[in-house]
């Protein structure tokens, strides 16, 4: 046997012992999701003993380096663990912005101070992140943001307001992005990291159409944020934001949405039967969804081995995010007048229609659609024009 | 194993790419064209393919050919089809030779080396109707002395008029519309009371009604198992269908290239047109709609050489996908080349004629769609 495969045979083995039966079953609802953080409830002892035994053997974060709380696999064993646990049907053990979105920017960015205070704790899931970047007025053009660090000497006095911050009111740091030089608009932001029990932050959610409300408005009103809790240079945040949105990109076309390779059609097939102009579009979904897997699944090897254009997840996030709202736009014309059920106890509180129109940000956050679009079209196809 | 070319292949890639542009390419096929060839490809150049070894891709190595699989027949695929080349390549050296791999060690022994010495060119008489569907098969072969006699008519038959030798599917038992009771024969050309009648297709290449009048083969002329033939005609298909899908992207990705030069070239309102952001958008999705389709004919090829369970589903899709996205590479290739895309002299066109032949072989987009469908229980 190689290497690889002696790993992955220990890997089916370990995670055959080791991942509690519960932490097997399909995730039915937000509980079963585990965000980790000091506040953090867990659903089942079994959810705690998976994220417990996970950490220990690095692998809520199996490709960061060991001193980090990481298991130092390579892209190789990472995929092959990956597989194993997707056959087994195994959970993640811990949904985490530390590990998809800080974690690489610390990786990169961090001194080595940060990384051995920072990168273990989200490791073990003990600190749950948010992300301060859109303003009201700093959408799509984010590089306009005005939330304002002014220089105090050895912290800076935050004043100002983000928006969409996803889970502000339950995450217990926030990494923001603010500017530190109103004389130079790209190279004048900075990348700082603070606690958001720090006195002056104050959140207030958000009610979306689908009823609930995953984002927040979080406000800063005279914060005080030490020197040191700056990651990278003063000045050159927007390198450390554009680095990690590469990430938060490539992590969003990584998990592709909500579907695997299952055929959605085949729960719908009583549906689809009576309805052959559906039927034919649910077809012509599968075959979209099943290339974007294959899509995506290149675009991984191809990433963790260096052959990827540094842009291109972008456009990953806009095949992967237009993908998504079709699925649930299919899986509302099957579900037909049940799908509109909004409150009842058999539609678990309407979760099909408000899941659907939760799709419908998936194209707007993160990046919208149109400016992934534009950044293929300058970045990767190298079209003329500014 | 990553979903992208290894370094062997990519060497592949390197020696076929520059061969084809050479050789090859869209003036060659033009050249045909002019001349009224009546061939429909060119005799020499199917040498030089047997030359490099190409012809005999899939053949295993003890039987003199390169034992190589379908990522690396999928690259030569692509080439062919970036440069729009007239080759009977995919016919005979890719799903002819998947459907001889089931046949008898005198058959293989028979025609493995006319094909990888390039001498021997094999056409695919397998549909009757219009539209691609295999199990239809309503070609009578009743039992005749030694043998089968063959009667019944076949469309669709590309490179018929020259082959040399035809695999010819017939129905021994059952129903038209059927799997079972299907038997595939090859059947030399020459043989009496064969007749075939050839015309150009839209794409400029030949493609022939095939008509079995009572034609007498031995018993040693089945392919695999009487009535089973429904095994080899898969192994076949497959093979027959996912290169088709390199070859549409090959051509979607040309017909891409050549359109993305365009706007970076062709000046409009005192701007090059490649500044529009109308332009700009569907050019980025019309790239991720290439690429897309390059992943998912990578992951079936790999499937299928790694005899994965399901890979038949995946030739499937990546049929459907290749088809939905080189289409849409020709026709905004047509559109953004505006009304130089409508002339004869540029070549944005014949991509968008090729796309249309190489959409309908082996089924198109429609036909993969349901089969997906289908084979996901509804």
């Amino acid at each position: 046997m190689t290497d690889l495969e002696t790993f992955r045979t220990e890997t089916r083995a370990w995670l055959e012992a080791n991942c509690p039966a519960e932490m097997r079953q399909p995730v039915k609802g937000d509980d079963d999701i585990c965000w980790g953080g000091r506040n953090w409830v867990f659903s089942s002892p079994a959810q705690k003993q998976w994220l417990e035994v996970m950490a220990a053997k690095g692998w809520t974060v199996p490709d960061w380096p060991e001193a980090y709380g990481g298991g130092g696999l390579s892209p190789e064993e990472t995929k092959a663990l990956r597989q194993e646990m997707a056959k087994l049907g195994c959970r993640s053990p811990l949904n985490s912005f530390g590990i998809w979105m800080l974690g690489p920017a610390l990786l990169k960015f961090g001194t080595e101070e940060q990384k051995k205070h920072y990168l273990p704790q989200i490791a073990r899931g003990e600190i749950r992140w948010c992300q301060g970047y859109s303003e009201p007025g700093s959408g799509s053009d984010l590089v306009s943001l005005q939330t304002f660090g002014e220089d105090k000497g050895d912290h800076w006095v935050v004043n100002g307001q983000k928006i969409w911050t996803s889970y502000a009111d339950k995450a217990d740091w926030i990494f923001c992005l603010v500017r530190t030089n109103k004389e130079d608009k790209y190279n004048g932001i900075s990348f700082l990291l603070f606690d958001m029990t720090t006195p002056g932050v104050s959140t207030k959610p958000i009610l979306l159409i689908s009823g609930a409300s995953p984002f927040c408005e979080t406000f800063f009103d005279n914060v005080v944020v030490p020197k040191h809790q700056i990651v990278g240079e003063l000045n050159r945040g927007w390198d450390v934001a554009k680095y990690l949105l590469a990430h938060e990109r490539e992590m969003i076309s990584g998990m592709g949405g909500d579907g695997g390779m299952a055929s959605l059609g085949s729960f719908y097939a009583d549906v689809l039967e009576d309805n052959p102009v559906l039927r034919a579009e649910m077809a012509m979904f599968e075959v979209e969804n099943l290339a974007y897997r294959a899509h995506s699944e290149r675009f991984m090897d191809e990433w963790k081995t260096g052959r990827a254009h540094p842009a291109y997840s972008n456009l990953m996030k806009y095949v992967g995010t237009e993908l998504n709202k079709k699925r649930h736009e299919i899986i509302m014309a099957a579900g037909g007048s049940d799908a509109l059920e909004w409150e009842s106890a058999r539609t678990n509180g309407g979760a099909r229609p408000r899941a659907w129109l939760r799709t419908k940000a998936n194209s707007i956050e993160g990046g919208t659609s149109e400016v992934m679009l534009n950044v293929v079209s300058k970045r990767i196809l190298e079209m003329p024009g500014a | 194993m990553g979903l992208y070319h290894t370094e062997d292949q990519t060497m592949l890639k390197d020696s076929v790419a520059p061969f084809l542009a050479e050789n090859g390419s869209v003036k060659h096929l033009r050249a045909l064209r002019d001349n009224k060839d009546p061939v429909g490809f060119a005799r020499d150049l199917w040498s030089q393919f047997a030359e490099m070894g190409l012809n005999g891709i899939l053949i295993p190595e003890a039987e003199g050919g390169l034992g190589l699989g379908h990522v690396e027949a999928g690259i030569v695929l692509e080439e062919i089809g970036k440069n729009l080349t007239p080759s009977p390549f995919l016919t005979t050296a890719v799903a002819a030779v998947e459907a001889l791999k089931a046949a008898s060690a005198d058959l293989r022994g028979q025609w493995f080396p006319k094909i990888a010495s390039g001498e021997a060119v094999i056409g695919l008489a397998l549909e009757e109707g219009k539209k691609h569907n295999p199990a239809a098969t309503a070609l009578k072969a009743e039992r005749s002395g030694n043998g089968f006699k063959l009667s019944g008519t076949k469309t669709f038959v590309v490179h018929g008029h020259v082959a040399d030798m035809l695999l010819v599917s017939a129905r021994t038992a059952g129903a038209p519309g059927e799997e079972a009771g299907i038997t595939l024969f090859a059947v030399p050309r020459e043989a009496a009371g064969l007749t075939a009648e050839a015309d150009r297709l839209v794409d400029s290449s030949m493609s022939a009604r095939v008509t079995l009048d009572g034609v007498q083969v031995d018993a040693d002329a089945v392919i695999g198992e009487v009535d089973a033939g429904w095994e080899p005609l898969t192994r076949l298909l497959n093979a027959g269908r996912l290169g088709a899908s390199a070859e549409l992207v090959g051509v979607g990705t040309g017909a891409m290239d050549m359109t993305f030069t365009y706007l970076k070239q062709r000046k409009q309102f005192g701007k090059l047109i490649g500044e529009f952001q109308a332009l700009q958008h569907r050019a980025a999705h019309l790239y991720g709609e290439m690429e897309g389709a390059r992943s998912i004919v990578l992951k079936a090829q790999q499937m299928l050489d790694n005899g994965d369970p399901r890979g038949e589903m995946f030739v499937s899709a990546a049929k459907a996908k290749a088809a939905k996205s080189t289409n849409l590479a020709v026709r905004e290739g047509v559109q953004m080349h505006g009304g130089m895309g409508m002339t004869d002299a540029y070549d944005i066109g014949l991509y968008m004629k090729r796309d249309r032949a190489l959409n309908e072989v082996f089924g198109d987009l429609y036909f993969h769609a349901d089969k997906l469908a289908k084979m996901n229980g509804y």
